[in-house]
């Protein structure tokens, strides 16, 4: 299964074309329709990309553009999620969110706010008044004339969840090849054969583009790419877990026409997170963190929490959403290429990941032939990271503690290393268990770390 | 209940074992969330450590050893992480049978201290493998393993020397060290030291702006006087700025000197909650072991006292604030039973001024000073000086 090569005149049913998040679901869609898929990821891990710097909200879908493809995405990916998550022990912390006004300019747009949500199905969102915002959250600094609550708005974790649907792809029969870049491929007699970076050749019926940031040059392989990808930055700091009293619920801006805005809202992890930046660059791999924006940053989520001044910032981050010159997702099936399209999938697309699965079985099903569900799928159950439920780390019997910030076991660092998708690179073991994560960032634990992890990860040290 | 609970095994915490178990106390307990107890000199293998406390000059392991031996009578408990401290001396632990409660007369905390790492310091570029800390690196270099080949340091303190010297020890050649300010922290002639003997660039005057780098550091770009250069280099160590341990003791409610980052202290070393007591690193940014093991030591001697026969109320105290150029004082609160009272503190910046102790309004000390933010300044209360005071403010013009 993993990293196996996949003998040559094998042809899957489905290749799907980037482990992100929304690759990583697509997987999961169709290997449990029962078809044999195999995902490629051009990294050493899954969600190397757009998926793994983003906030990690669970949306509603309330301030998506009715009808749109992104806002059913949204409404179903959100309503699919919170079905699985307790299955697959997927955190989903219940925060609800607050949009705040700052100026009698943004509460003027609040109605405007509400009607959307309502229009978007999401009713039960409502106005409330600048003392109720403040009473809701007293952390708040001075200036508020108003809010909107969207009771269903959660906390989720960017990272537990898509290793999951691809836990569950691999679990039922699923390949995935990382390290595997796809640098083009042709379509015979109804086959498609994939060349790669590394040689070896993929076949399949049928592939399915999720490259994220790459999509547009990838679609390239299938037809003249009808969108462009322009990245978009967004550039996050993470605070201290002190911090993570201070609100309650996510902090919302007013949104503009160009961006959600600045967020500020609690981690699974027991962290507060402020960001992101929207910032258009054309280098599609490489986000860069920049010290003024987030001296920007940091001034901003002062003005608006003052607390924050208190508690040092942990780390900040950096990623790319996908953005083209079309605001809606781009979704579609090319009977004749054998191809399905997804690209453009911003930053809802944790959210809407199932959702847009489900569109794509949809897809395939009107288009090239009928799905036949397992009757019996296997279904992992991921290691808890969230501070909500109790972890390894406080239960009778557990292994050493290696990282003190963040209280990871020996165990679990192992388990990380190990099994059907093993981390492919340091950052791939953090984020799965967290270590090296907290606020020393390795001063107390690297060197017991890398005893674990150097002998399964090429690169991390000389010889 | 248990008479003392002490957190941490360090020189700190190991030394007021041993001198709680010289004071007849037979059921001291030291907590060590490691799976060995020594704390970080164990992994600093060069020699200057045991001079002030013990001595001897000892390679850091070697020290380590010894506290731990002279702490006999003392039961150590590796792998107990404390996650909260209750009112009264109730600590909350989780060992390798699970979570606990332990229940003391004194809870001595003495946590020590770390280096701000990358992230705290919002540093541009990308974040690639090969970025660490001193403390981090050492313990790998000690370990064999040898992350990068030719890294920068970033900082001039003592502890940026002592990364040369680990580095060179392993093999790995540093190829600058890069120190924001005029002059380098540490005391001269440690650039020249470096510079020297190591072979190692001292630029200082120079800001790291961006690291760059996709899986792994590939180089930095520094800015001397306006112009930006580039430095190929395969790691980034960041050296200093250290910050106390103090987590726990934070979010559990105990009182934290915004200015030293650890927690408020009076002169008998008692916290906000007098079942609480901390010395050493935890108390403010690094000072040599040394200087921790010395300071748990006479934290254990007014925990023998107040176990015997009662320190005096805590209440009444008077709070220590400081002005102008100081960083932070501590003890934050003076109880005036015998003095003279000894004050230690640090200077934001370097300063070239004139340091005052003011008692309410009147000014009771006062002496030239030239000080670098590194630097520990030593104060002392007079006797008689404080009867009737309030506040006594440090100053630094």
């Amino acid at each position: 299964m993993t990293l196996s090569a996949t003998a040559s005149n094998r042809v899957h049913d489905i290749a799907i074309i980037g482990a992100g998040v929304v690759g990583c679901a697509v997987f999961r869609e169709f290997t449990l329709a029962g078809l044999d898929c195999v995902l490629i990821e051009r990294d050493a891990d899954i969600i190397s990309g757009a998926s793994k710097a983003n906030s990690a909200l669970l949306h509603t879908g309330f301030d998506a553009t009715p009808g749109t493809v992104e806002a059913a995405c949204v409404r179903d990916g959100y309503r699919r999620y919170r079905q699985i998550h307790e299955r697959m022990n997927l955190p989903l912390l219940e925060t609800g969110a607050l949009v705040v006004a700052w100026s009698e300019e943004q509460r003027a747009k609040l109605p405007g706010i509400v009607a959307q949500a309502h229009a978007n199905g999401v009713t039960d969102v409502f106005e409330i008044a600048a003392g109720a915002v403040q009473a809701r959250e007293p952390g708040l600094g001075p200036g508020v004339a108003g809010g909107v609550w969207i009771p269903g708005e959660a906390v989720i974790d960017a990272w537990s969840a898509p290793l999951g649907y691809a836990l569950q792809g691999l679990l039922n029969g699923g390949t995935l090849l990382r390290n595997t870049e796809v640098t083009g491929g042709t379509l015979d007699d109804r086959v498609w054969t994939l060349t790669t970076a590394t040689g070896p050749t993929i076949r399949a019926g049928i592939v399915i583009n999720c490259a994220g940031n790459y999509g547009d040059l990838v679609e390239a392989i299938a037809r003249p790419s009808p969108f462009a990808i322009t990245p978009r930055k967004g550039q996050f700091l993470v605070y201290d877990k002190p911090a993570y009293d201070l609100i309650r619920s996510i902090i919302l801006p007013v949104p503009t026409a160009r961006t959600k805005g600045i967020v500020m809202t609690r981690t699974a992890y027991g962290n507060l997170l402020v960001g992101p930046t929207a910032e258009d660059q054309a280098e599609r791999r490489i986000a860069t963190i920049e010290a003024a924006t987030l001296e920007q940053l940091a001034d901003a989520g002062r003005r608006m929490l003052p607390g924050l001044a208190a508690v040092p910032v942990t780390t900040a981050y950096a990623g790319l959403r996908p953005a083209t010159q079309f605001k809606d997702y781009q979704i579609e099936a090319l009977p004749e290429r054998r191809w399905i399209t997804i690209g453009g999938i911003r930053s809802t697309g944790l959210t809407g990941s199932l959702g847009i699965a489900a569109l794509a079985a949809e897809l395939y099903a009107s288009h090239f032939g009928a799905l036949k569900p397992l009757a019996d799928p296997l279904w992992p159950r991921l290691p808890n990271l969230t501070e909500e439920l109790p972890r390894p780390s406080a239960q009778a019997g557990r292994s050493e503690i290696v990282c003190h910030c963040e209280l990871v076991t020996r165990d679990e660092i192992v388990a990380a290393l190990d099994g059907p998708l093993p981390a492919g690179s340091l950052g791939g073991l953090r984020r799965r268990t967290r270590c090296m994560m907290g606020r020393c960032q390795g001063f107390y634990c690297s060197r017991r770390v890398l005893e674990l992890a150097a002998p399964k990860i090429p690169g991390l040290l000389h010889a | 209940m248990r008479s003392v609970t002490i957190i941490g095994a360090g020189p700190a915490g190991l030394s007021a074992a041993r001198v709680l178990v010289a004071n007849g106390l037979r059921d001291v307990l030291v907590l060590e969330r490691n799976p060995e107890p020594g704390g970080l000199p164990r992994f600093c293998d060069h020699l200057g450590w045991g001079v002030l406390d013990l001595h001897r000059l000892w390679r850091g392991p070697r020290y380590a050893r010894e506290l731990v031996r002279r702490a006999a009578g003392a039961e150590i408990r590796t792998n107990v992480t404390v996650t909260g401290f209750e009112p009264g001396g109730r600590i909350r632990v989780t060992s390798l049978d699970g979570p606990a409660v332990i229940e003391s007369q004194i809870v001595l905390i003495a946590t020590g201290i770390r280096e701000t790492p990358r992230g705290p310091r919002l540093v541009s570029g990308t974040r690639p493998w090969g970025v660490t800390t001193t403390g981090a690196f050492q313990e790998m270099a000690q370990a064999g393993q040898v992350p990068f080949r030719k890294p920068v340091i970033i900082g001039s303190e003592l502890v940026s020397f002592s990364a040369i010297m680990t580095a060179r020890h392993a093999g790995i050649r540093p190829v600058a060290m890069v120190e924001a300010n005029a002059r380098i922290t540490a005391r001269r002639p440690g650039d020249l030291i470096a510079r020297h003997v190591f072979g190692v660039p001292v630029l200082t005057a120079t800001r790291l702006v961006e690291i760059r780098g996709l899986d792994r550091v590939e180089s930095v770009i520094v800015e001397h006087e306006g112009a930006r250069r580039e430095i190929a280099c395969d790691g980034v160590v960041f050296t200093g700025a250290f910050v106390p341990e103090a987590f726990v003791a934070k979010t559990s409610g105990l009182a934290i000197d915004p200015g030293s980052g650890g927690p408020a202290i009076d002169n008998f070393y008692r916290c906000s909650d007098p079942s609480y007591f901390a010395a050493g690193n935890v108390l403010r940014p690094v000072e040599h072991s040394g200087v921790a093991a010395a300071e748990g030591a006479r934290a254990a001697a007014a925990i023998a006292m107040a176990l015997r026969d009662g320190l005096p109320s805590p209440g009444g105290a008077i709070a220590v604030s400081v002005g102008g150029a100081m960083r932070y004082v501590y003890p934050q609160r003076l109880i005036v039973e015998h003095l003279p009272l000894r004050l230690f503190g640090r200077a934001a910046a370097a300063h070239q001024g004139r340091l005052r102790i003011l008692a309410d309004d009147a000014v009771i000390a006062s002496r030239p000073i030239s000080v670098l933010p590194e630097r520990r300044i030593a104060m002392t209360i007079p006797a008689g000086d404080l009867a009737g005071r309030h506040a006594v403010s440090i100053l630094l013009d």
